[in-house]
């Protein structure tokens, strides 16, 4: 599994009120409620992000709650891949289960800017930047994680069992 | 090598005489909560489980309480999946309006929650009840669908800090204080993935409910759980709410610890974060004058009972600043009951505040208590985030009861003894 695509770049503690307010959160369709992901810091997300595209963060992404809603409006809004130095520990495992392909590298999040092209292979964790060239070894999941993720999802695995 | 209180309980759960940090397991659940955001959600994953039936009818708990009494159409919708499916189930811990509290602090009231205990919640507060000896810990909504089908979870062993308190606090400061202090001094990921384990002689002068909130914030550390040793204070609250068997975990003598952290009470002064991130703390007296426009009092967080007590003594026969909007939220029917028992409520509404039934509302911008472009709240809830509590441009300083009650009369973050308490 891979994904390609043109990076929007945020800071550290990227929290999950900003990447979907709370008051959206009486809607329970992802898409409906894409249409409202990052808006609180980045109002132009939603006008331009495009089908493939990757977030690129520094530390803590997606401290706060433990709306899965927030993971959920980052894959309906078309993103393939969050890259961060870390993830808060809630939206680490809702990230999981839910099937939004997420990977730790601090050299990776720090070095890639915004607009950079990048691309992620899954499986070797490899990330390279397209744009400068440059390759960041990820860290790739524990073989525990990996099953529920080739799974398609908690559920899916469960079902699987 | 030695096993943290929190491995301890993980490890029984799991079947296994011994976890590591690090370690993946799979625990057996004893509660699986939800409230109606998230339990909507999970309900509907749910649905998509080969197997739909639940666990065990007693050990799911769901609580109405966010948006409710329901405050728009939506809103509604998702309380009536909860209300069908508690229905359909025959869920026995099924909280709607009129029984139900803010899920934190109505759990361990109700008695569902004891020492030794694993659960998790689709709410990041979820972690409050380590205040009990529990192992209890935040999840999302797919997590509390597969535990309430399946009974269990996975983790992985957190590794801890060790928080070791000592000395007496002051007057007018409390857990709060204590955990204000704590995340300013360690930030928002000091504690990412860990356990934070609080111990100490210190802790023989915290109240029940100044552990609930030292735990309850132990997510905006970013840490997986809080937890307290089980000591006379707990197994009085425990024996007085609930009939459930409780087991008593310690934390072996070499068990090992990322960081230990030696927090003197007795140094520590009312402290408040500043926007918008609850690691940005000050002390009291160490800044200029910030004037309010709201102050709320409730939460999951500071809407117990000793809470509205504290409030009570600071407002007493004073009035809220002109200008000052002020918001009282007792977080259960209980606390609601036994502060107009006490005369609390008089003494908030006589002082120009007003009363709401339980609702977590304003703490996240939900409904009630919205802030408008510029204006500034303070208040005892959680999270001080961009557009927490309303617009964008908006701004919300976390504090203990006492000093947003000091705060709502004078119209500027105060302590109780600017007003000569």
């Amino acid at each position: 599994m891979k994904a390609y695509g043109s990076v929007f770049k945020y800071g550290d503690n990227v929290d999950t009120d900003v990447i979907i307010p709370a008051r959206y959160l009486n809607i329970t369709d992802g898409y409906e409620l894409a249409k409202h992901c990052m808006e609180d810091i980045d109002k132009d997300f939603v006008k331009t992000v495009k089908e493939g595209d990757i977030i690129v963060a520094n530390k803590n992404f997606g401290c706060g709650s433990s709306r899965e809603h927030a993971p959920l409006v980052i894959k309906c809004a078309g993103i393939s891949c969050v890259i961060a130095e870390t993830f808060a520990r809630i939206f680490y495992r809702n990230a999981i289960n839910i099937g939004l392909p997420i990977i730790e590298c601090p050299e990776a999040a720090k070095a890639i800017k915004a607009g950079d092209q990048v691309s992620v292979d899954f499986d070797s964790g490899m990330i390279t930047n397209e744009t400068t060239g440059q390759s960041y070894q990820g860290q790739a999941f524990p073989p525990f994680m990996q099953e529920i993720i080739s799974a398609g999802g908690l559920i899916a695995s469960i079902n699987k069992k | 090598m030695g096993m943290t209180m929190t491995q301890k309980i993980l490890a029984a759960h799991a079947g296994l005489d011994e976890v590591k940090a690090g370690q993946l397991i799979e625990a057996d659940l004893d509660l699986v909560l939800g409230n109606d955001i998230t339990s909507p959600v999970a309900i509907q994953e749910m649905q998509k489980l080969d197997k739909k039936t639940v666990f065990d009818k007693d050990k799911i708990a769901l609580v109405m309480d966010h948006f409710i009494p329901n405050k728009d159409i939506k809103s509604a919708e998702n309380c009536k999946c909860c209300r069908d499916f508690a229905s359909e189930h025959e869920i026995t811990n099924y909280f709607d309006v009129g029984q139900m509290g803010i899920e934190h602090a109505l759990l361990p009231e109700k008695g569902l929650v004891v020492a030794g205990d694993a659960v998790i919640g689709a709410d990041s507060h979820t972690c409050t009840y380590g205040a009990l000896g529990a192992f209890s810990t935040g999840v999302g909504s797919t997590d509390m669908a597969a535990g309430m089908v399946t009974g269990k979870a996975w983790f992985k062993v957190p590794s801890a800090l060790k928080f070791e308190l000592v000395g007496k606090p002051s007057k007018w400061v409390g857990g709060k204080d204590i955990i204000l202090h704590i995340i300013g001094m360690i930030g928002v990921d000091g504690a990412l993935y860990k356990s934070m384990e609080f111990v100490g002689e210190g802790i023989q002068h915290l109240s029940m409910d100044d552990r609930f909130t030292i735990c309850n914030m132990a997510i905006e550390a970013g840490g997986k759980n809080g937890i307290f040793p089980v000591d006379e204070e707990s197994v009085k609250y425990m024996k007085d709410h609930s009939k459930k068997e409780y087991k008593i975990y310690e934390a072996d003598e070499d068990a090992e610890y990322d960081e230990v952290y030696i927090i003197d009470l007795s140094q520590l002064k009312p402290t408040i974060s500043f926007p918008h991130l609850p690691e940005n703390t000050k002390t009291i007296g160490s800044f200029d004058d910030v004037k309010v426009d709201q102050a709320v009092i409730g939460s999951c967080t500071n809407g117990r009972l000793e809470d509205m007590r504290i409030a009570a003594a600071v407002m007493k026969g004073r009035k809220v600043a002109k200008n000052v909007r002020c918001i009282v939220i007792p977080a259960t029917q209980e606390i609601y009951l036994q502060s107009m028992g006490e005369g609390l409520l008089e003494i908030f509404i006589e002082a120009g505040a007003v009363v709401s039934t339980p609702t977590c509302g304003p703490c996240l911008g939900g409904y009630m208590g919205i802030l408008a472009a510029g204006e500034r709240c303070i208040s005892t809830t959680n999270r001080n985030f961009v557009g927490r509590m309303g617009h964008v441009d908006s701004e919300v300083y976390l504090a203990s009861p006492a000093i947003a009650a000091a705060s709502a009369i004078t119209g500027k973050i105060s302590a109780p003894e600017e007003l000569g308490l």
